[in-house]
């Protein structure tokens, strides 16, 4: 059975970019060991020679013109749901 | 009232659509105690109601659905209020454009009058995670209104609206149906589009609908159905509703879904339901599908890897909450995640990034997804034989608030019987079936092979009319 260590949570929530705190890392802690103790049920299934399934439809290869579509929202509109813009941009902290 | 009542009056101008949005805002207002809707879109509803009046007194078609008015689960982009999701991150996300499923029910006439509560991002089984507040059961306000769809269930229950939209992952429609004592019906994969809806897992996400009738799910479905370009793994136009029931079916009862495990009422009452289709001149038999025993571990590994990637987009940058006061990129996307998703969002998400993490890969994701194809096999294999099968919706009838949410394993548990259906795509009903001792309703599932969703509406259809 897996056993999550507290540094194993800030890792993964690291990975998932999620800043969280340290009693959040303690609950995190038991309930991703929990969850992850419960569908290790699945290493008992014998699956030695069986595919893997990505979809279920059966579907491929859906053509489509490769024509412009015209869109009923505007980059006006667009922009204005950014938490911060200027300059016709979205704006963000420094990175460099 | 049924979805066709509503349409003959509006169409014969014995009662108008105004009057129709008007008394469902009214009631939605009356039973607000339920919490379950997240806000009414009354403007528009009613600026709606006026133009479809307007077509009716011009002559005009006013469509299909002209005036009936609908609930939308808040998970679909829809004019009049914002999609939030039940989600802080999405508070108030004002949508630039319409899900293709509401579209098309306002092409028809529909109109929506307000927005449902739902677990946040549409992850849990209660709709306890939503980050606005509990909705409270139909039946009994002490119950949890079943989820991720519970507000769009409960609003249907409560005769505010004919019909509302849900989303079902793994169960988000037939879990809250069979909660709340209405028929909820999740289409086989593709059958209707997912474009303009918030993505939880793409390869088992679906859209589809509540009502007090099969007859109504099954109009409903007809105008929601169909490809749409806007969404690529759409199938190509199937679905015709009827009411034909071939005589003599021939229905395996799943064996493993009726342990003692599982509640003795709902055992009782899907017993019933196997009564009544005896009575009706159908076979049933019991079946054995040992894959079931490992449906919700594949769920539960291939649906947190799918909706991480997912929810990868809301980093409070081009749209949705921003953290206030960061410094650098790095903390704004931490913090702005951190701030705007709820627990369980936060878990599926790192369980996510687990199972897809380089080392573990092979022995979960891969893993599962072979394992998804045993299930698969294993119903392709029954439906040799048998033209639907049957379970129970969920193991229990609705649970009290807050008895399982200490325990996120103990609350995945209520999707075990809905799980399969959705990793293999495919179309199952949740239907009425009866009641327990203390007055909550129990639902029964009927499964389909692909694309018989017309089908597996009809013999529910048909049963109801006979049971109970």
């Amino acid at each position: 059975m897996s056993t999550i260590t507290t540094d194993d949570v800030r890792h993964l929530a690291q990975l998932s970019n999620l800043q969280i705190s340290d009693d959040e890392v303690e609950n995190l802690r038991g309930d991703l060991e929990n969850i992850l103790g419960y569908i290790e049920l699945l290493g008992e299934l014998d699956t030695t020679g069986v595919a893997p399934t990505y979809q279920v439809t059966g579907l491929e290869n859906v053509w489509r013109d490769d024509e412009v579509q015209t869109s009923s929202v505007t980059r006006e509109r667009l922009l204005s749901l950014a938490p911060e813009q200027a300059d016709n941009s979205v704006k963000v902290p420094k990175v460099l | 009232m049924k979805i066709a009542d509503f349409v003959a009056q509006v169409k014969s101008g014995q009662k108008t659509a105004r009057a129709f949005a008007e008394e469902a805002l009214a009631k939605a207002r009356e039973v607000g105690e339920y919490h379950a809707l997240l806000a009414l879109t009354e403007a528009r509803a009613l600026q709606r109601a006026d133009e479809i009046d307007a077509r009716v007194r011009n002559g005009e078609d006013p469509g299909k659905l002209a005036g009936v008015p609908f609930v939308v689960k808040d998970n679909y982009l829809a004019f009049g209020a914002p999609t939030t999701a039940a989600s802080k991150i999405l508070e108030n996300f004002d949508a630039p454009l319409q899900a293709t499923v509401v579209e098309k029910l306002e092409r028809e006439g529909a109109i929506c009058i307000g927005k449902s509560n739902l677990d946040a991002f549409a992850h849990g089984g209660s709709t306890e995670n939503s980050a606005y507040g509990v909705t409270h059961n139909a039946h009994d306000t002490t119950k949890v209104a079943g989820g991720s769809s519970g507000g769009s269930a409960v609003i249907t229950a409560l005769d505010v609206v004919p019909f509302a939209l849900g989303s079902d992952t793994g169960g988000s429609i037939r879990q809250p149906a069979s909660f709340n004592g209405v028929f909820g019906m999740k289409p086989t994969y593709g059958m209707s589009s997912r474009y303009g809806v918030v993505a939880m897992a793409s390869s088992t996400d679906v859209m589809g609908c509540f009502a007090k009738s099969a007859e109504d799910i099954a109009l409903v479905e007809s105008v929601i159905a169909g490809r749409d370009p806007k969404d690529m793994t759409t199938l190509p136009d199937y679905f015709v509703p009827t009411s034909d029931v071939k005589p003599g079916l021939k229905i395996g009862l799943i064996k493993e879904t009726m342990t003692a495990d599982v509640d003795d009422e709902v055992r009782a009452a899907t017993n019933a339901y196997v009564e009544t289709l005896r009575s009706l001149g159908h076979t049933v038999e019991e079946v054995n599908m040992p894959s079931v025993k490992y449906a919700l571990a594949i769920y539960y590994i291939v649906v947190p890897a799918e909706l991480s990637s997912n929810l990868a987009r809301y980093d409070g940058i081009r749209y949705g909450r921003r953290a206030e006061g960061v410094t650098s990129l790095a903390e704004l996307y931490g913090r702005s995640r951190a701030e705007g998703f709820v627990t369980e969002n936060k878990r599926r998400i790192m369980i996510g990034s687990y199972v897809l993490s380089s080392g573990y890969f092979d022995a979960y994701y891969l893993q599962a997804q072979k394992a998804r194809t045993v299930l698969i096999n294993e119903f392709n294999e029954l439906f040799k034989t048998y033209d639907y099968l049957l379970t129970p919706t969920a193991p229990t009838p609705a649970f009290g608030i807050g008895e399982n949410t200490e325990d996120p394993v103990k609350m995945y548990l209520a999707d075990v019987m809905t799980v399969p259906a959705s990793l293999a795509g495919l179309p199952a009903i949740s239907a009425p079936a009866g009641t327990s001792a203390s007055g909550l309703p129990i639902g029964v599932q009927i499964i389909g092979p692909a694309r018989s969703d017309a089908g597996v509406i009809a013999l529910a259809g048909q049963v109801g009319a006979h049971h109970g």
